[in-house]
Protein backbone atom coordinates (compact mmCIF):
# COMPACT_ATOMS: atom_id res chain seq x y z
CA UNK A 1 0.00 0.00 0.00
CA UNK A 2 1.72 3.27 -1.52
CA UNK A 3 -1.20 5.52 0.83
CA UNK A 4 0.61 8.78 3.05
CA UNK A 5 -1.32 10.90 5.30
CA UNK A 6 -1.85 14.34 4.70
CA UNK A 7 -2.67 17.16 6.60
CA UNK A 8 -5.73 19.08 4.75
CA UNK A 9 -6.55 22.33 6.02
CA UNK A 10 -9.29 24.97 4.88
CA UNK A 11 -10.28 28.54 6.41
CA UNK A 12 -12.65 30.73 5.59
CA UNK A 13 -16.29 32.56 6.37
CA UNK A 14 -18.73 30.08 7.67
CA UNK A 15 -21.33 28.68 6.09
CA UNK A 16 -23.56 25.52 6.51
CA UNK A 17 -22.45 22.39 4.60
CA UNK A 18 -18.81 22.75 4.39
CA UNK A 19 -17.56 19.44 5.76
CA UNK A 20 -20.30 17.09 4.07
CA UNK A 21 -19.06 18.63 0.84
CA UNK A 22 -15.13 18.44 1.18
CA UNK A 23 -15.51 15.00 2.99
CA UNK A 24 -17.82 13.99 0.31
CA UNK A 25 -15.26 15.30 -2.24
CA UNK A 26 -12.40 13.67 -0.61
CA UNK A 27 -14.11 9.92 -0.25
CA UNK A 28 -15.29 10.47 -4.11
CA UNK A 29 -11.33 10.69 -4.60
CA UNK A 30 -10.62 7.56 -2.50
CA UNK A 31 -9.49 9.73 0.41
CA UNK A 32 -9.45 7.95 3.92
CA UNK A 33 -9.69 10.17 7.15
CA UNK A 34 -8.00 10.08 10.62
CA UNK A 35 -8.20 12.57 12.86
CA UNK A 36 -9.93 16.01 12.11
CA UNK A 37 -10.74 18.78 14.32
CA UNK A 38 -12.94 21.65 13.26
CA UNK A 39 -13.57 24.99 14.85
CA UNK A 40 -15.41 28.62 14.76
CA UNK A 41 -12.95 30.95 15.20
CA UNK A 42 -14.36 34.28 14.74
CA UNK A 43 -16.80 33.55 12.75
CA UNK A 44 -14.14 31.49 10.44
CA UNK A 45 -14.55 28.16 9.37
CA UNK A 46 -11.49 26.38 10.16
CA UNK A 47 -10.50 22.46 10.02
CA UNK A 48 -7.13 20.42 9.76
CA UNK A 49 -8.31 16.75 9.08
CA UNK A 50 -5.42 13.99 8.78
CA UNK A 51 -6.03 12.51 5.36
CA UNK A 52 -4.33 9.25 3.92
CA UNK A 53 -4.20 9.07 0.01
CA UNK A 54 -2.37 7.10 -2.20
CA UNK A 55 -1.84 9.51 -4.57
CA UNK A 56 0.56 12.98 -4.41
CA UNK A 57 -0.25 16.65 -2.96
CA UNK A 58 -0.59 18.03 -5.86
CA UNK A 59 -3.48 15.41 -6.81
CA UNK A 60 -4.76 15.42 -3.58
CA UNK A 61 -5.47 19.48 -3.72
CA UNK A 62 -6.66 19.29 -7.17
CA UNK A 63 -9.55 16.73 -5.37
CA UNK A 64 -10.70 19.39 -3.00
CA UNK A 65 -9.71 22.77 -4.94
CA UNK A 66 -13.07 22.74 -7.16
CA UNK A 67 -14.90 22.52 -3.83
CA UNK A 68 -12.67 24.89 -1.63
CA UNK A 69 -12.99 27.89 -4.52
CA UNK A 70 -16.62 27.74 -4.85
CA UNK A 71 -16.82 27.83 -0.65
CA UNK A 72 -14.65 30.82 -0.70
CA UNK A 73 -12.01 28.80 1.44
CA UNK A 74 -8.26 28.64 1.17
CA UNK A 75 -6.20 25.22 1.21
CA UNK A 76 -3.62 24.08 2.39
CA UNK A 77 -1.87 20.45 2.28
CA UNK A 78 0.91 19.14 3.80
CA UNK A 79 2.57 15.74 3.68
CA UNK A 80 2.74 14.51 7.09
CA UNK A 81 4.83 12.28 9.43
CA UNK A 82 2.92 10.03 11.96
CA UNK A 83 -0.54 8.28 12.00
CA UNK A 84 -3.07 7.32 13.71
CA UNK A 85 -2.52 5.04 17.64
CA UNK A 86 -0.22 7.73 18.49
CA UNK A 87 -2.59 9.14 21.46
CA UNK A 88 -0.51 10.45 24.34
CA UNK A 89 -2.92 11.06 27.60
CA UNK A 90 -2.85 14.12 29.41
CA UNK A 91 -2.57 14.13 33.23
CA UNK A 92 -3.59 17.82 33.55
CA UNK A 93 -6.42 20.39 33.22
CA UNK A 94 -5.42 24.23 33.23
CA UNK A 95 -8.36 27.15 33.06
CA UNK A 96 -7.23 30.35 32.95
CA UNK A 97 -9.71 33.52 32.83
CA UNK A 98 -9.93 37.17 33.57
CA UNK A 99 -10.45 40.52 32.07
CA UNK A 100 -8.90 40.35 28.38
CA UNK A 101 -5.69 42.04 27.75
CA UNK A 102 -2.86 41.79 25.83
CA UNK A 103 -0.33 38.78 26.91
CA UNK A 104 -2.15 36.20 28.98
CA UNK A 105 -1.21 33.36 26.85
CA UNK A 106 1.83 34.13 26.68
CA UNK A 107 2.64 35.09 30.02
CA UNK A 108 0.41 31.54 31.21
CA UNK A 109 2.23 29.25 28.79
CA UNK A 110 5.55 30.33 29.31
CA UNK A 111 5.56 29.78 33.19
CA UNK A 112 3.48 26.18 32.77
CA UNK A 113 6.31 25.75 30.20
CA UNK A 114 9.35 26.44 32.41
CA UNK A 115 7.48 24.57 35.35
CA UNK A 116 7.37 21.44 32.61
CA UNK A 117 3.87 21.02 31.01
CA UNK A 118 3.79 19.97 27.63
CA UNK A 119 0.80 21.06 25.98
CA UNK A 120 -1.48 18.56 24.33
CA UNK A 121 -4.51 20.69 23.90
CA UNK A 122 -5.21 24.66 24.11
CA UNK A 123 -8.43 25.80 23.15
CA UNK A 124 -9.42 29.58 24.29
CA UNK A 125 -11.92 32.57 23.90
CA UNK A 126 -12.96 35.48 24.60
CA UNK A 127 -16.64 35.71 26.20
CA UNK A 128 -18.09 39.11 28.13
CA UNK A 129 -19.14 42.30 26.73
CA UNK A 130 -17.09 44.29 23.63
CA UNK A 131 -17.09 46.84 26.46
CA UNK A 132 -15.56 44.25 29.18
CA UNK A 133 -14.32 40.96 27.21
CA UNK A 134 -13.09 38.52 29.69
CA UNK A 135 -10.62 35.75 28.10
CA UNK A 136 -11.10 32.43 29.26
CA UNK A 137 -8.03 29.76 28.20
CA UNK A 138 -8.17 25.96 28.81
CA UNK A 139 -5.60 23.67 28.51
CA UNK A 140 -5.11 19.93 28.44
CA UNK A 141 -1.32 18.47 29.20
CA UNK A 142 0.99 15.95 30.81
CA UNK A 143 3.12 17.89 33.97
CA UNK A 144 6.60 16.42 33.37
CA UNK A 145 7.61 17.52 36.55
CA UNK A 146 4.05 17.04 39.15
CA UNK A 147 1.34 19.20 39.02
CA UNK A 148 2.03 20.74 42.36
CA UNK A 149 5.13 22.66 40.38
CA UNK A 150 2.58 23.98 37.80
CA UNK A 151 0.26 24.71 40.73
CA UNK A 152 3.31 27.23 41.85
CA UNK A 153 4.04 28.74 38.50
CA UNK A 154 0.24 29.34 38.68
CA UNK A 155 0.03 31.11 41.83
CA UNK A 156 2.55 33.83 40.75
CA UNK A 157 0.20 34.52 37.13
CA UNK A 158 -2.75 35.14 39.87
CA UNK A 159 -0.87 37.64 40.95
CA UNK A 160 -1.45 39.59 37.40
CA UNK A 161 -5.10 39.21 38.00
CA UNK A 162 -6.58 36.25 36.46
CA UNK A 163 -8.24 33.25 38.54
CA UNK A 164 -6.86 30.02 37.35
CA UNK A 165 -8.33 26.22 38.01
CA UNK A 166 -5.72 23.42 38.21
CA UNK A 167 -7.28 19.72 38.50
CA UNK A 168 -5.32 16.31 37.45
CA UNK A 169 -6.59 14.34 35.31
CA UNK A 170 -7.65 11.15 36.37
CA UNK A 171 -8.02 8.34 33.97
CA UNK A 172 -10.54 5.50 34.99
CA UNK A 173 -9.88 2.54 32.78
CA UNK A 174 -12.71 -0.05 33.48
CA UNK B 1 -7.06 -18.43 33.89
CA UNK B 2 -6.82 -14.53 32.16
CA UNK B 3 -9.84 -14.48 29.50
CA UNK B 4 -9.89 -13.00 26.51
CA UNK B 5 -11.12 -9.52 26.27
CA UNK B 6 -13.89 -8.60 23.72
CA UNK B 7 -13.41 -5.40 22.00
CA UNK B 8 -16.06 -3.13 20.39
CA UNK B 9 -16.96 -3.18 17.89
CA UNK B 10 -18.04 -7.03 18.77
CA UNK B 11 -21.58 -6.20 19.03
CA UNK B 12 -21.72 -8.61 21.95
CA UNK B 13 -20.64 -5.87 24.24
CA UNK B 14 -23.87 -4.05 23.79
CA UNK B 15 -26.27 -6.58 24.58
CA UNK B 16 -28.12 -6.64 28.44
CA UNK B 17 -26.43 -9.08 30.49
CA UNK B 18 -28.92 -11.63 32.92
CA UNK B 19 -28.98 -11.50 36.67
CA UNK B 20 -26.96 -14.36 38.23
CA UNK B 21 -29.16 -16.83 39.58
CA UNK B 22 -26.99 -19.64 41.03
CA UNK B 23 -24.14 -19.07 43.57
CA UNK B 24 -21.78 -22.09 43.13
CA UNK B 25 -18.30 -23.39 42.84
CA UNK B 26 -18.65 -22.70 38.66
CA UNK B 27 -19.78 -18.64 39.57
CA UNK B 28 -16.89 -18.39 41.87
CA UNK B 29 -13.72 -20.13 39.73
CA UNK B 30 -15.07 -17.76 37.32
CA UNK B 31 -14.86 -15.04 39.22
CA UNK B 32 -11.40 -15.76 40.46
CA UNK B 33 -10.95 -15.91 35.91
CA UNK B 34 -12.42 -12.35 36.01
CA UNK B 35 -10.53 -11.17 38.85
CA UNK B 36 -7.11 -11.95 37.27
CA UNK B 37 -8.22 -10.71 34.07
CA UNK B 38 -8.62 -7.18 35.58
CA UNK B 39 -5.53 -7.38 37.13
CA UNK B 40 -4.04 -8.45 34.27
CA UNK B 41 -4.76 -5.67 32.06
CA UNK B 42 -2.57 -2.11 32.06
CA UNK B 43 -4.54 -0.02 34.77
CA UNK B 44 -7.52 -2.02 35.02
CA UNK B 45 -9.25 -0.33 38.01
CA UNK B 46 -12.52 -2.60 37.24
CA UNK B 47 -13.97 -5.62 34.69
CA UNK B 48 -17.91 -6.66 33.96
CA UNK B 49 -18.40 -10.36 32.79
CA UNK B 50 -19.80 -9.41 29.71
CA UNK B 51 -16.29 -7.61 28.93
CA UNK B 52 -14.92 -11.42 28.75
CA UNK B 53 -18.07 -12.57 26.95
CA UNK B 54 -20.40 -13.85 30.35
CA UNK B 55 -23.49 -12.30 29.73
CA UNK B 56 -24.27 -12.18 33.74
CA UNK B 57 -24.59 -9.23 36.07
CA UNK B 58 -21.33 -9.66 37.49
CA UNK B 59 -18.63 -6.98 38.01
CA UNK B 60 -15.13 -6.92 40.03
CA UNK B 61 -13.83 -2.77 41.46
CA UNK B 62 -10.55 -2.59 43.08
CA UNK B 63 -8.85 0.98 43.11
CA UNK B 64 -6.62 0.01 45.77
CA UNK B 65 -3.97 -0.58 43.43
CA UNK B 66 -3.54 2.41 42.06
CA UNK B 67 -0.19 4.37 42.27
CA UNK B 68 -1.67 7.54 44.25
CA UNK B 69 -5.70 7.54 45.42
CA UNK B 70 -7.16 10.09 43.23
CA UNK B 71 -8.27 13.18 45.67
CA UNK B 72 -11.99 13.15 47.07
CA UNK B 73 -12.57 9.22 46.25
CA UNK B 74 -13.78 6.64 48.56
CA UNK B 75 -11.66 3.38 48.36
CA UNK B 76 -13.60 0.21 49.93
CA UNK B 77 -10.55 -2.62 48.36
CA UNK B 78 -12.20 -4.88 45.99
CA UNK B 79 -15.76 -5.13 45.79
CA UNK B 80 -17.32 -8.23 43.96
CA UNK B 81 -20.09 -7.09 43.09
CA UNK B 82 -23.30 -9.31 41.51
CA UNK B 83 -26.57 -8.42 40.40
CA UNK B 84 -25.58 -4.50 41.36
CA UNK B 85 -28.27 -2.66 41.91
CA UNK B 86 -27.48 1.11 42.13
CA UNK B 87 -30.48 3.10 44.18
CA UNK B 88 -28.99 6.67 44.74
CA UNK B 89 -27.06 9.20 42.70
CA UNK B 90 -25.95 12.42 43.87
CA UNK B 91 -23.96 15.27 42.15
CA UNK B 92 -22.62 14.87 39.01
CA UNK B 93 -18.69 15.54 38.11
CA UNK B 94 -17.10 15.21 34.74
CA UNK B 95 -14.13 12.85 34.47
CA UNK B 96 -11.73 10.97 31.78
CA UNK B 97 -12.58 7.16 30.93
CA UNK B 98 -11.16 4.61 29.21
CA UNK B 99 -12.14 1.09 28.53
CA UNK B 100 -10.05 -2.00 28.42
CA UNK B 101 -13.03 -3.11 25.49
CA UNK B 102 -11.85 0.29 23.28
CA UNK B 103 -8.22 0.51 22.92
CA UNK B 104 -6.35 3.69 21.96
CA UNK B 105 -9.24 5.94 23.23
CA UNK B 106 -10.51 8.10 26.13
CA UNK B 107 -13.06 10.64 26.50
CA UNK B 108 -15.26 12.79 28.95
CA UNK B 109 -18.04 11.32 30.86
CA UNK B 110 -20.25 12.87 33.26
CA UNK B 111 -21.17 10.56 36.29
CA UNK B 112 -22.55 10.78 39.35
CA UNK B 113 -20.28 12.13 41.93
CA UNK B 114 -21.42 9.71 44.52
CA UNK B 115 -23.55 6.49 44.64
CA UNK B 116 -25.52 3.88 46.91
CA UNK B 117 -25.82 0.69 45.95
CA UNK B 118 -26.53 -2.79 46.96
CA UNK B 119 -25.21 -5.75 45.12
CA UNK B 120 -24.68 -10.13 46.43
CA UNK B 121 -21.50 -11.17 46.87
CA UNK B 122 -19.93 -14.97 45.60
CA UNK B 123 -22.67 -17.09 48.07
CA UNK B 124 -25.93 -14.64 47.36
CA UNK B 125 -25.89 -12.42 50.30
CA UNK B 126 -26.54 -9.07 49.47
CA UNK B 127 -24.87 -6.32 51.21
CA UNK B 128 -25.09 -2.27 50.97
CA UNK B 129 -22.30 0.12 49.92
CA UNK B 130 -21.80 3.28 49.05
CA UNK B 131 -18.74 4.90 47.03
CA UNK B 132 -17.77 8.59 46.22
CA UNK B 133 -15.43 10.23 43.49
CA UNK B 134 -13.44 7.92 41.54
CA UNK B 135 -14.45 4.73 42.78
CA UNK B 136 -18.66 6.02 41.95
CA UNK B 137 -17.29 6.51 38.74
CA UNK B 138 -15.49 2.56 38.22
CA UNK B 139 -19.11 1.24 39.42
CA UNK B 140 -20.86 3.35 37.31
CA UNK B 141 -18.78 2.40 34.08
CA UNK B 142 -18.88 -1.62 35.31
CA UNK B 143 -22.63 -1.42 35.77
CA UNK B 144 -23.04 0.08 32.78
CA UNK B 145 -21.57 -2.78 30.90
CA UNK B 146 -24.49 -5.13 32.47
CA UNK B 147 -26.60 -3.10 30.52
CA UNK B 148 -24.84 -3.00 27.27
CA UNK B 149 -23.83 0.57 27.39
CA UNK B 150 -20.24 1.11 26.83
CA UNK B 151 -18.68 4.80 27.86
CA UNK B 152 -18.48 6.08 24.22
CA UNK B 153 -22.83 6.13 24.70
CA UNK B 154 -21.79 9.05 26.92
CA UNK B 155 -19.48 11.11 25.97
CA UNK B 156 -19.65 14.74 26.33
CA UNK B 157 -16.85 16.70 24.03
CA UNK B 158 -13.57 17.79 25.08
CA UNK B 159 -14.57 21.27 24.50
CA UNK B 160 -17.81 21.76 26.71
CA UNK B 161 -17.70 21.83 30.20
CA UNK B 162 -14.74 24.08 30.81
CA UNK B 163 -15.73 25.08 34.15
CA UNK B 164 -16.16 22.13 36.60
CA UNK B 165 -19.30 21.55 37.55
CA UNK B 166 -18.05 20.94 41.24
CA UNK B 167 -17.61 25.28 41.28
CA UNK B 168 -22.00 25.62 41.54
CA UNK B 169 -22.14 22.60 43.61
CA UNK B 170 -23.55 24.26 47.04
CA UNK B 171 -20.89 24.27 49.87
CA UNK B 172 -21.98 22.74 52.88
Amino acid sequence: MNDHWYMLTLVGRDRRGIVARVTHALFEGGCHLGETSMIRLGGNFTIMMMVRFAGSTRVLEQLVAGQAESLGLRLHVDRIEGGLHEHVEPDVRITVYGADRPGIVAHVTGALAEAGLDIFDLISDVGGTEQAPIYILHIEGRALEGVPALASALEIVKGEGVDVQIAPIELMVG
Amino acid sequence: MSLEILKYPDQRLKQESQPVVLFDDALRAFVDDLEETMRAGPGGVGIAAPQVGRFERIVIVDISAMRKLPAGSSCSGRMLLINPEITEWDGMVMGREGCMSVPDYTGNVIRAESIHFTACDEFGQSHAYACEGFEARAVQHEVDHLDGLLFLDRLVSRRTDLFRRKVYRKKD
